[in-house]
């Protein structure tokens, strides 16, 4: 396992280095409306796209840690995520939402695979990450979502400014929703930081499930005014130019292994900080006992 | 059930007795949103056509701050004297204790709206243009949305340092969809352009949401160890 962390990170690097040079030029062609300026598409798309799984991924992890205290509950919330999977793929084939999927510019099938696919993702986090696992790779997760967001939040108005004319949108739908994500996931951070008894990730957990009841709200809230960004990317039926479509996939790549890699590498440093504190309590609980009998004879002596 | 009724109506009853002795809540939020008020008549022109635009988010940036000023106090009663592990103890069902809060919380907002808004209505001259009755459902359904929220988050802060600054830093951006309910609702009725229809349906469902939330949770927060 050890080395198979230098080998990923030269593979990452080289990854993202032949990312940046196919953005930059190579292959790709210059937008015909937008200039060179659309290029910071490879950056932005990808980075949101990552975030987004993350925080997806910190969500189910949050359930899973919420749903351990009882047995009944566990159960409860694995029906649930079965019964969404199962209600989700029929759904995708139902003659009237198909209608609605291709007036989108989506395929049923694609729909269908989606959802079954987060599901296993749900179930995959609960297998690999077992117990008290959960709860570090909530933190691990919101962390570096929270930095993938920034990037997302930070890239968009430069990109927006000679496009659209104006830094940001106020009304428009993505932006604010991804807006609010981000605000909901750093006060999940600023909670974590705050709380240093026992029960923080009991209420970490159930501030990211609150967090992720939150979004849907959002974003049909702002569902109402009308909505400037571009059209999707993927599945949107959009007019993009399959070469970009390529490189933009292969800056999603590059961008998911060092997601990958940052999360592995913090997953592990909290491991190993919480087993110092372990050992720390384990050392002083020791100490305290080894101090109170030592101190018997002597009171005793005294005496 | 029936014991659920009797100590959600006993805790209630003894916080509304309570407050009605000190009055410490109440009068800390009209003071406040007051000074509000009386900062924004200085920083904007209340004579001007606009004010009808711009008073839906005064409004409600008044009524939001105070309410923090009230939820702080929720929780931090109980846990003088130990009531709080008391409680923890005892059989009782836990959500009668949120519900009791939540609603003593929804009392105390809801008097502190109803005497501060004819305040609002003589600074900035308003008249209303919209149907007017509109504004009741969206200002209860606003408040509790605030409440209910704010009394969940002010349980989770007090197992915090510094939990004062801890609740509007976890409560605001959960209510982002809320305020936005609020204030487009309200500016919608005020100025008469636009129907409130869908702010008032989109403040019910979150009520229904987060009320379901919060009761889901409200007992893995008590006695999270």
């Amino acid at each position: 396992m050890k080395r198979l962390f230098p080998i990923l990170s030269v593979l990452t690097a080289i990854l993202l280095a032949y990312a940046l040079y196919l953005a930059l030029g190579k292959g790709t062609p210059t937008d015909a409306l937008q200039g060179d300026v659309y290029r910071i598409i490879y950056y932005h798309v990808p980075s949101a796209w990552t975030a987004f799984l993350l925080f997806f991924i910190n969500f189910g992890a949050s359930v899973q840690y919420l749903a351990r205290a009882k047995a009944s509950r566990q159960a409860a919330a694995k029906w649930i995520v079965i019964a969404v999977g199962v209600v989700g793929t029929i759904a995708a084939f139902v003659p009237r939402v198909q209608q609605q999927l291709t007036s989108y510019g989506m395929r049923p099938s694609a729909m269908a695979t989606t959802v079954l696919m987060i599901v296993a993702l749900y179930f995959l986090v609960g297998w690999l990450f077992p117990g008290d696992r959960l709860d570090v790779l909530a933190v691990t997760t919101a962390e570096v979502g929270v930095v993938f967001c920034t990037i997302v939040l930070v890239t968009g108005p430069i990109w927006a400014r000679p496009v659209w004319g104006i830094w940001w949108a106020p009304g428009d739908i993505r932006l604010t929703s991804t807006l609010v994500l981000w605000l909901i996931y750093v006060s999940y951070l600023v909670l974590r930081r705050f709380s240093n008894s026992a029960q923080t990730q009991m209420l970490a957990a159930a501030l990211a499930v609150f967090g992720a009841l939150d979004v849907p709200l959002v974003y049909f809230s702002i569902w109402f005014f009308r909505t400037q960004h571009p059209q999707p990317v993927i599945g949107g039926g959009g007019s993009m130019d399959p070469r970009m479509l390529h490189v933009l996939l292969i800056n999603w790549m590059a961008f998911l292994c060092f997601a990958f890699l940052v999360c592995w590498s913090r997953f592990r440093l909290e491991l190993l900080q919480r087993e110092v504190e372990e050992a720390h309590a384990m050392e002083s609980l020791a100490g305290a006992d080894a101090a109170s009998r030592a101190s018997l004879p002597l009171s005793r002596s005294s005496k | 059930m029936n014991s659920m009724w009797a100590v959600m109506l006993a805790t209630l009853v003894k916080d509304i007795r309570l407050e009605w002795r000190s009055k410490d809540a109440l009068n800390s939020m009209l003071f406040f949103s007051l000074l509000v008020v009386v900062i924004f008549v200085f920083s904007f022109d209340p004579l001007a056509e606009e004010s009808r635009h711009i008073v839906g988010g005064l409004v409600w940036i008044a009524f939001l701050f105070a309410a923090v000023v009230a939820l702080n106090q929720t929780w931090a009663r109980e846990l003088r004297n130990q009531v709080l592990d008391a409680y923890r103890v005892s059989p009782a069902p836990a959500n009668a204790l949120f519900l009791a809060k939540a609603l003593g919380n929804f009392i105390f907002v809801s008097v502190l709206e109803a005497l501060m808004t004819p305040l609002f209505v003589i600074f900035y001259n308003l008249h209303v243009l919209g149907p007017a009755w509109q504004l009741i459902p969206i200002a209860l359904l606003g408040t509790w949305a605030l409440v209910v929220n704010g009394t969940f988050f002010a349980a989770m802060s007090l197992r915090t340092r510094s939990r004062e600054i801890m609740l509007p830093l976890l409560l605001f951006p959960i209510s982002i969809p809320a305020v936005l309910g609020m204030v487009a609702g309200t500016t919608a009725v005020l100025t008469g352009e636009n129907s409130a229809h869908f702010y008032i349906v989109l403040l019910l469902t979150y009520d229904v949401v987060f009320t379901t939330a919060c009761l889901a949770l409200f007992e893995t927060i008590l006695h999270a160890e």
